[in-house]
C-alpha cells in the first residue's frame, strides 16, 4: 500500500510529535491498533476520500463524482480536508502536506481518538479489519468482470445495485436472526389429510363420550390453525427478509459475476454501516480526546490561537444541520461531569427542586470510567436516547425544524425536549432511512417479488420509490412490488419493467 | 491516466451525454454557460443521484441548533437548509455547491469542460509584459497593504502571550511589530498580441434569436481568448451590402434591413488587417456569423478569393458560423466547404452550423478545439 500511495516517509519533526502523541494518547487510556500516518497532497488526498479512504476501490464513475466535487471545492477555497483515517488492523490516517504543525498536531490526537473507538466500539466489532485488501480484492475482480462483460455492462450492474446498497438489515452482524434450524420432520411428504389428522392433539376420552370432548367444531379450528401454520411455512421467504441485498443474491435469477457484485457491494455497504451508525459518538470521541490531549499536553503557547480557531471552526453549529462534532463533543463531557458529580439514579430523576438539581455534586468521579463505558457500548441512537436530557438539550439550544409549504420556507417547528429527542431518534433510526423487508418472493403465486415498507408515520418519496424499483426491476427480471401507505391507505407499488401502477392493499 | 481520472473522466462523460444516456434523468445541474453578471458567474457543479429508497426531506425536517423561536424562518426554498456545506467526505445527501468564480475561471472551467487546447501564440516572445500579484505576507510594507486579519490574529497573540489579555475587556491594541502586510511578486510572461474580428451579417434575415446565439457565443470566445492571450483587441464589423465598423454595444443591436454581399465585410477585413495588424507580430482570428445567405454566385465567388488571398494567410484560423433563420438559404457555408477542406485537422478555416441555442457549446468546441 505504501508503495502505491507514492507517499513521503513522514518528516522528522512529525514523527517525533506522532512518538509523542500515541504515547499521551496511551497514557490516557486509549487503546488502538498501531496507527500509521502518511502525508499526502491535496490531490492525493481528495482521491483516497473520494475512495472513501481506500487506495483502491471498483472502478465507477461515483467516486470520479466525489473527486471532482472535492478537487473543485478545494480549488475555489470552499473547503479542504484536513484528516482522514480508516478502520482497519493497523490503522491508516492521512496528514495534508503543507498543513501547518499546530493542524497536524490536532489531526493526530484526534485520529488517535477514532482509532481507540474502532478498536473499542461494540459495533465496529465485526468489521474486516482487512479492508485494504478485500477492497483492492473487489476492485481487480470487478475490473475483471469489465474486462469480460464490457464496463458499460457492468458500470449500469452496479448501479442498480447501488440504488439499493441501503437495503441491508444493520444489525445483522450482531444477532442471529433466523434459528437454528433443528431436524425437521419430513411432513411435506406425507398426503395433506393423514398428516393433518395425525397431528391434531385430541384430549383424551372414551370412545364414547369423545364427540362432546372433541367436538368437530373444535378439531376442524385446530386443523385450520395447523394449515395456515402449514401455509406460513411454506411462504418464502418464511421470515420477512430485512437483508435484501442478500435475499437478491441468493434467489434473484443472476448470473455468476452479477451475483459476486451484489455480493462485494453488500460487503462494502456493511463494512461501512458501523461509521454511519455512530457518526455523533465517534465524532464527538474524537473530538473530546483531541481537545484534551492539546490544551493539557501538546500545545505550547504560541499555537492557543491557532488551536482555538481551528476547533472553533470544526465545532460550528448551522441552524439548517447538525454539527455531529459538536453535539458528540458535548454529549460525552455533559455525562462525564454527570457521573463526577453523580447526577444519575433514582434519586436524581426523582428530584424536581430545579436548583437542586442544578447543583447536584455528590463528588463521585465517575465520569471518565463512564465515557469509557459508553464508547464501548453505544451507538448514536441508543448514546442520545439515554443520555440526552432536557437540560442538556435547553443548553445546547437544539431544535427541530420542518418545512412549510404554504410559504415554500424551512421554519425551527419546536424546541421541547420530546419533540426533538424522538426527531432526532428518528433520523438516526436505521440512518433517516425507511426500512423494506422482502416480504413474499412468490407473490399472488407469480414469482413475484413483494417488499414491505414497514411505514413509520413517513410516506416514501414517491418519485424515487418508483426510480428504485426499476432497478429492483432489473435485477428480481419478475415485476416487483412495494406495499407501504400513503397517509392512512395502504397501497401497492408495482413496476413491471414497462409501466408503473399503484393500488389500494392491505397487508394481510 | 491514473484511476480516479478514469473514474473521473467516465463521470464527465456521463455528465456530457457522451455515455450511459440512460444516467441522463439523475443529473442535476443548471446551465454551464447563461448567467454573464460583471466578472462573477455563478456555475454549480453536475451531480448524479442514484435513487433509493427514502423519505421526502419536505416531510421528515430535521433538526438543528442555535437561537430562534419556533415558527423562525431557516431560508426560503425546498433545498434542505445546510445541506451542501457538509463536511468534504460525508457521503450521502450532498447537493451541488454553488461557486463565485471569476472570468478567468471561467474561462478555465470551459477550456477543460470542452478539452479545448492551449493556443501557441505567435509573435514577440522576447518582449515581456510585467504584472504584480499579491501571494504573500511580510512584516513591513505600506499602511494600504495592511492585512487586518493578520494583524489582529498576530495582535492577539502577542497579548495573550504577555498576560495582558483581559476577558473582560477584550481589548487588543496591535503594535509595531504586529503588523502584517501583503506582498507581492512581479510576474512576467512573453507578450503576445491578439485582435479578434466579429464580423456579423445585420440584413433583414437575421432576427433577435440569431443575434442572441451570436452574442453569446462571441461572449465565450472572448471569454477564452483573453484567458490565452495577455492583451487581447476586439473589433466589430456589420454588414448587410455594405460593411462598416460599428463598437460592441452597437455590433449586438443594430438592426438593418436590406440584402447581403458578405464581401463587403471580407474587404473590410481585409484592410483592417492589413493597416493594423501585420501578421508577424499579431495572432489574428476573423470570425464571421451570418444566416448563410449572400447576394450572388458572383458576390459569394469574390468572398471566397478574398479569403483565400488576403483573410486566411493572416490569421491563425478563419471561422466562419452559420446560424439557421427562417429566412436563409444557408448556401454560403457549402460554398466555403467546396473551397476550403474545412474537414481537415490543419485547415485554418473552420465551419460551424449553430442551430439553436443549446448548439453553441458544440459549436465553441468547433471554433476552437484546434488550438490555433
Amino acid at each position: 500500500m505504501i508503495e502505491y500511495l507514492h507517499v513521503r516517509s513522514l518528516p522528522p519533526e512529525l514523527w517525533a510529535w506522532k512518538v509523542k502523541i500515541e504515547k499521551i494518547a496511551r497514557d490516557q487510556g486509549l487503546d488502538f491498533f498501531e496507527t500509521v500516518f502518511e502525508v499526502v497532497g491535496y490531490d492525493k488526498m481528495n482521491e483516497v476520500a473520494a475512495y472513501g479512504g481506500f487506495p483502491t476501490r471498483y472502478p465507477h464513475w461515483k467516486f470520479g463524482m466525489e473527486f471532482e466535487q472535492l478537487s473543485k471545492s478545494y480549488t475555489y477555497g470552499l473547503s479542504k480536508i484536513y484528516e482522514l483515517v480508516i478502520n482497519t488492523d493497523p490503522c491508516y490516517a492521512y496528514l495534508l502536506e503543507g498543513n501547518e504543525l499546530v493542524d497536524q498536531k490536532l489531526v493526530m490526537a484526534h485520529v488517535y481518538g477514532h482509532c481507540d473507538f474502532f478498536k473499542n466500539n461494540y459495533y465496529f466489532s465485526q468489521t474486516n479489519r482487512k479492508m485494504i485488501d478485500a477492497m483492492a480484492n473487489h476492485a481487480s475482480r470487478i475490473r475483471r468482470y469489465a474486462d469480460l462483460h464490457g464496463p458499460t455492462v457492468v458500470e449500469e450492474f452496479i448501479d442498480s445495485v447501488l440504488s439499493l446498497e441501503n437495503l441491508i438489515d444493520r444489525f445483522r452482524p450482531y444477532i442471529r436472526r433466523t434459528p437454528v434450524a433443528g431436524p425437521k420432520k419430513r411432513k411435506e411428504d406425507l398426503p395433506d389429510e393423514l398428516m393433518m389428522d395425525h397431528d391434531v392433539p385430541r384430549l383424551r376420552a372414551k370412545e364414547y363420550m369423545d364427540e362432546f370432548v372433541n367436538p368437530d367444531a373444535y378439531v376442524e379450528a385446530l386443523r385450520q390453525k395447523q394449515r395456515d401454520a402449514h401455509q406460513k411455512e411454506s411462504r418464502f421467504p418464511a421470515q420477512p427478509e430485512r437483508d435484501v441485498l442478500l435475499f437478491l443474491m441468493e434467489h434473484a435469477p443472476l448470473q455468476k459475476w452479477q451475483r459476486n457484485v451484489v455480493g462485494i457491494l453488500r460487503e462494502e455497504a456493511y463494512y461501512f454501516a458501523p461509521q454511519g451508525m455512530t457518526k455523533i459518538m465517534n465524532e464527538g470521541w474524537a473530538s473530546y480526546w483531541h481537545a484534551k490531549i492539546m490544551t493539557r499536553h501538546v500545545l505550547d503557547d504560541s499555537e492557543i490561537i491557532d488551536y482555538a480557531d481551528r476547533h472553533s471552526g470544526t465545532m460550528a453549529t448551522s441552524k439548517g444541520r447538525l454539527n455531529p462534532y459538536k453535539l458528540g463533543i458535548e454529549l460525552f463531557r455533559n455525562i462525564e461531569e454527570r457521573w463526577n458529580r453523580g447526577q444519575f439514579g433514582k434519586e436524581y430523576e426523582d428530584c424536581d427542586d430545579m436548583a437542586e438539581r442544578a447543583h447536584w455534586d455528590r463528588r463521585l468521579g465517575l465520569g471518565m470510567q463512564k465515557v469509557f463505558e459508553v464508547r464501548k457500548l453505544y451507538n448514536d441512537v441508543t448514546f442520545l436516547d439515554e443520555f440526552l436530557t432536557p437540560e442538556f438539550c435547553a443548553e445546547q439550544k437544539l431544535f427541530t425544524f420542518g418545512h412549510n409549504r404554504k410559504a415554500d420556507e424551512w421554519q425551527i417547528a419546536s424546541r421541547e425536549f420530546k419533540d426533538v429527542k424522538k426527531k432526532l431518534l428518528f433520523q438516526l433510526t436505521n440512518m433517516g432511512q425507511p426500512v423494506l423487508e422482502v416480504e413474499d418472493a412468490n407473490f399472488e403465486n407469480r414469482g413475484e417479488l413483494l417488499l414491505r415498507h414497514l411505514h413509520e408515520g413517513l410516506d416514501l418519496a414517491d418519485d424515487y420509490a418508483r426510480e428504485t424499483m426499476q432497478n429492483l426491476f432489473k435485477i428480481w427480471k419478475r415485476p416487483v412490488h412495494v406495499a407501504t401507505r400513503k397517509g392512512t391507505k395502504g397501497i401497492l407499488l408495482t413496476c413491471d419493467g414497462a409501466k408503473q401502477s399503484e393500488r389500494l392493499f392491505e397487508v394481510a | 491516466m491514473s484511476r480516479i481520472q478514469q473514474d473521473q473522466s467516465r463521470f464527465r462523460n456521463i455528465v456530457r451525454g457522451k455515455i450511459r444516456q440512460n444516467l441522463k434523468k439523475y443529473i442535476s445541474r443548471g446551465e454551464l454557460i447563461g448567467k454573464q453578471g460583471k466578472d462573477l458567474v455563478s456555475i454549480p457543479l453536475p451531480q448524479i443521484e442514484i435513487p433509493r429508497f427514502k423519505y421526502d426531506p419536505k416531510d421528515s425536517g430535521g433538526t438543528g441548533q442555535g437561537d430562534g423561536k419556533p415558527g423562525d424562518s431557516l431560508g426560503p426554498g425546498s433545498q434542505q437548509p445546510g445541506e451542501g456545506k457538509g463536511e468534504a467526505g460525508e457521503g450521502e445527501g450532498q447537493k451541488a455547491v454553488e461557486v463565485d468564480v471569476t472570468l478567468d475561471e471561467l474561462a478555465q472551467l470551459l477550456g477543460e469542460e470542452l478539452e479545448l487546447p492551449r493556443i501557441e501564440p505567435r509573435g514577440q516572445k522576447q518582449v515581456v509584459t510585467e504584472k504584480d500579484r499579491y501571494t504573500g505576507i511580510r512584516n513591513v510594507g505600506p499602511d494600504s497593504l495592511r492585512h487586518f486579519k493578520r494583524t489582529y490574529k498576530q495582535a492577539l497573540k502577542r497579548t495573550i502571550a504577555m498576560g495582558q489579555y483581559n476577558g473582560e475587556r477584550p481589548v487588543v491594541v496591535p503594535i509595531r511589530h504586529d503588523m502584517r502586510y501583503r506582498t507581492w511578486n512581479t510576474v512576467s510572461s512573453p507578450q503576445s498580441n491578439a485582435v479578434v474580428i466579429y464580423m456579423m451579417d445585420v440584413s433583414g434575415s437575421m432576427g433577435d434569436e440569431q443575434k442572441e446565439i451570436v452574442r453569446i457565443e462571441s461572449f465565450w470566445i472572448n471569454a477564452w481568448l483573453r484567458s490565452q492571450y495577455k492583451g487581447i483587441e476586439t473589433r466589430y464589423v456589420v454588414h448587410d451590402a455594405t460593411a462598416r465598423e460599428v463598437d460592441e454595444h452597437t455590433f449586438f443591436h443594430t438592426r438593418e434591413s436590406g440584402g447581403t454581399m458578405i464581401s463587403s465585410a471580407y474587404k473590410l477585413c481585409a484592410q483592417m488587417i492589413a493597416d493594423d495588424y501585420p501578421s508577424a507580430d499579431w495572432n489574428i482570428y476573423p470570425f464571421h456569423f451570418s444566416d448563410g445567405d449572400n447576394w450572388s454566385v458572383d458576390d459569394t465567388a469574390r468572398c471566397i478569393r478574398l479569403l483565400k488571398e488576403d483573410i486566411v494567410p493572416a490569421s491563425n484560423q478563419f471561422s466562419y458560423g452559420q446560424v439557421e433563420s427562417p429566412y436563409g438559404s444557408g448556401q454560403f457555408i457549402k460554398d466555403i466547404r467546396e473551397n476550403f477542406k474545412t474537414a481537415a485537422a490543419d485547415c485554418a478555416v473552420v465551419v460551424s452550423e449553430i442551430k439553436d441555442k443549446d448548439a453553441i457549446v458544440k459549436s465553441i468546441k468547433e471554433f476552437l478545439g484546434a488550438g490555433r
